[in-house]
């Protein structure tokens, strides 16, 4: 079978025009269920997974329309790509169906240029979302996710109070250097695994990630209760489990990963940002810069975590802060209070 | 009748589409089904109800459609947008009409079979 061809679910009481479908879309090289009407199509898709839907209109039991509203309904089917199949006569069913949430309309007698090229944009539609949901998945907690897919995509932004972290890894270019790129994707991988069950660990959602860096955020979508001091155990947290994995690289005599933190609190602008068809969560605002400065600025003073005056400000009395000269920033016009977690 | 019996090509495009197998054991599953839509039609008449002489005339038009079968997808496509007027199924007119058609439509239809 080609890489691109996908499981379809054809829904239609007709035999012949069952057959026919049946045929023309197996010969596009993709593999086919059937169903009679509605109600046996919805049992279907609540047992087993497909990649498109091909829904006739006009079907007893339960008809194309029925099924349209339960799909939408359905949180799990909502994102299944359905293409009506129909010789339903009238634009305003068409036009029905559209608003019901299908994919795309396909006049009976079916055109077999037109059916391939309308299976093949579903079942791409269909791989798109998923993607999104496996990225969403694997950059939140699944709280977060559950919560974002409810609220959909909508493109826009809201101020939020919340702490952004960046990390990267000290001297990443020269310690890739010379080494064999598996072992640099390797070593990349174990350190976004343990940053990532860090953040996650305290509510965190990773934002951006672009080589060595990335970006989380504390206290968006969701409010957390106190998203400065969520930043702080996640940086704590990534620095011991970076030391526990560097024990054994250094045991093994395999390179091992030295890493810098920047936290910084306060308001900013969250939301996706970007097209309908690739939108990613993000936080933007002077806050933001700020930990970005904040993690550069590690590589001057030693220390691994820097934080700017309102992250300390929220932390526990024990916590281990230690107040530093005043920097200036770029973007920043008056010099920046900067403190350092001690470990 | 104004409109063909068979279209040919669309026919020929369906043999040369699914492969000759398929399109005439697809045509023996139309000739096996239709009579049973065709009383579905007609039950449906006898008892004025409308929503299933729309359903039972659609998925006719539909199959006729596939096989190029012009003037009948015609008829059943009268009364699917029209439905049928209420009376003895003896006398009504459009059906009359629909069983000429399906009669010699599909004689034409196994012809293309034998051949």
């Amino acid at each position: 079978m080609a890489e691109d061809s996908g499981h379809l679910l054809i829904v239609e009481d007709n035999k012949v025009n069952r057959l026919l479908l049946t045929r023309n879309v197996e010969l596009l090289g993709h593999r086919v269920s059937v169903a009679e009407n509605g109600k046996v199509a919805l049992e279907m898709l609540t047992s087993d997974t497909y990649d498109l839907l091909l829904l006739d209109i006009e079907m007893p039991e339960m008809d194309g329309f029925e099924v349209l509203e339960a799909l939408k309904a359905d949180a799990a089917l909502r994102d299944l790509p359905v293409i009506v199949t129909s010789s339903v006569e009238g634009l305003d069913n068409i036009v029905r169906c559209i608003e019901l949430g299908a994919e795309d309309y396909l006049p009976k007698p079916i055109n077999k240029v037109l059916l391939k090229a309308r299976v093949s944009s579903g079942l791409e539609k269909k791989r798109l979302r998923d993607e999104q949901k496996e990225l969403l998945r694997r950059f939140a907690t699944s709280e977060v996710a559950q919560d974002l897919e409810e609220s959909g995509f909508a493109i826009g932004g809201q101020l939020v109070y919340a702490s952004v972290l960046f990390c990267d890894i000290r001297g990443f270019s020269e310690l890739s250097e010379g080494r064999n790129p598996e072992t640099v994707i390797e070593l990349l991988n174990s350190y976004y695994t343990l940053a990532f069950e860090a953040i996650s660990s305290h509510g965190g959602i990773v934002t951006l990630m672009i080589g060595d860096g990335l970006m989380a955020v504390f206290g968006a979508p969701r409010p957390l209760e106190n998203p400065a001091q969520s930043a702080v155990f996640a940086a704590q947290d990534m620095l011991a489990m970076m030391a526990e994995f560097n024990q054994d690289q250094a045991a093994g005599a395999e390179p091992v990963i030295k890493l810098g933190v920047g936290i910084a609190t306060g308001e900013m602008i969250a939301g996706y940002a970007g097209t309908d068809k690739r939108a990613t969560y993000t936080c933007v605002g002077k806050t933001v810069n700020l930990a970005a400065r904040l993690e550069e600025h590690t590589k001057l003073t030693g220390f691994d975590v820097l934080i700017d005056k309102e992250t300390s400000t929220r932390l526990p009395d024990d916590t281990p802060v230690q107040s530093l000269l005043q920097a200036r920033f770029k973007g920043f016009s008056d010099p920046v209070d900067i403190f350092a977690l001690g470990t | 009748m104004t409109d063909t019996l068979i279209d040919a090509e669309v026919f020929a495009e369906l043999q040369e589409t699914t492969g000759e197998e398929f399109a005439a054991e697809l045509l023996t599953t139309f000739l096996d089904e239709a009579p049973r839509m065709i009383a579905e039609l007609k039950t449906a008449a006898d008892q004025q109800d409308q929503d299933g002489i729309r359903r039972a005339a659609h998925s006719l038009k539909s199959n006729a459609n596939v096989f190029g079968a012009t003037a009948l997808a015609q008829i059943a496509k009268d009364i699917e947008l029209n439905g049928l007027a209420p009376g003895p199924l003896t006398e009504n007119a459009v059906l009359e009409a629909f069983d000429v058609e399906f009669a010699r439509t599909s004689s034409a239809l196994e012809a293309l079979l034998d051949g």
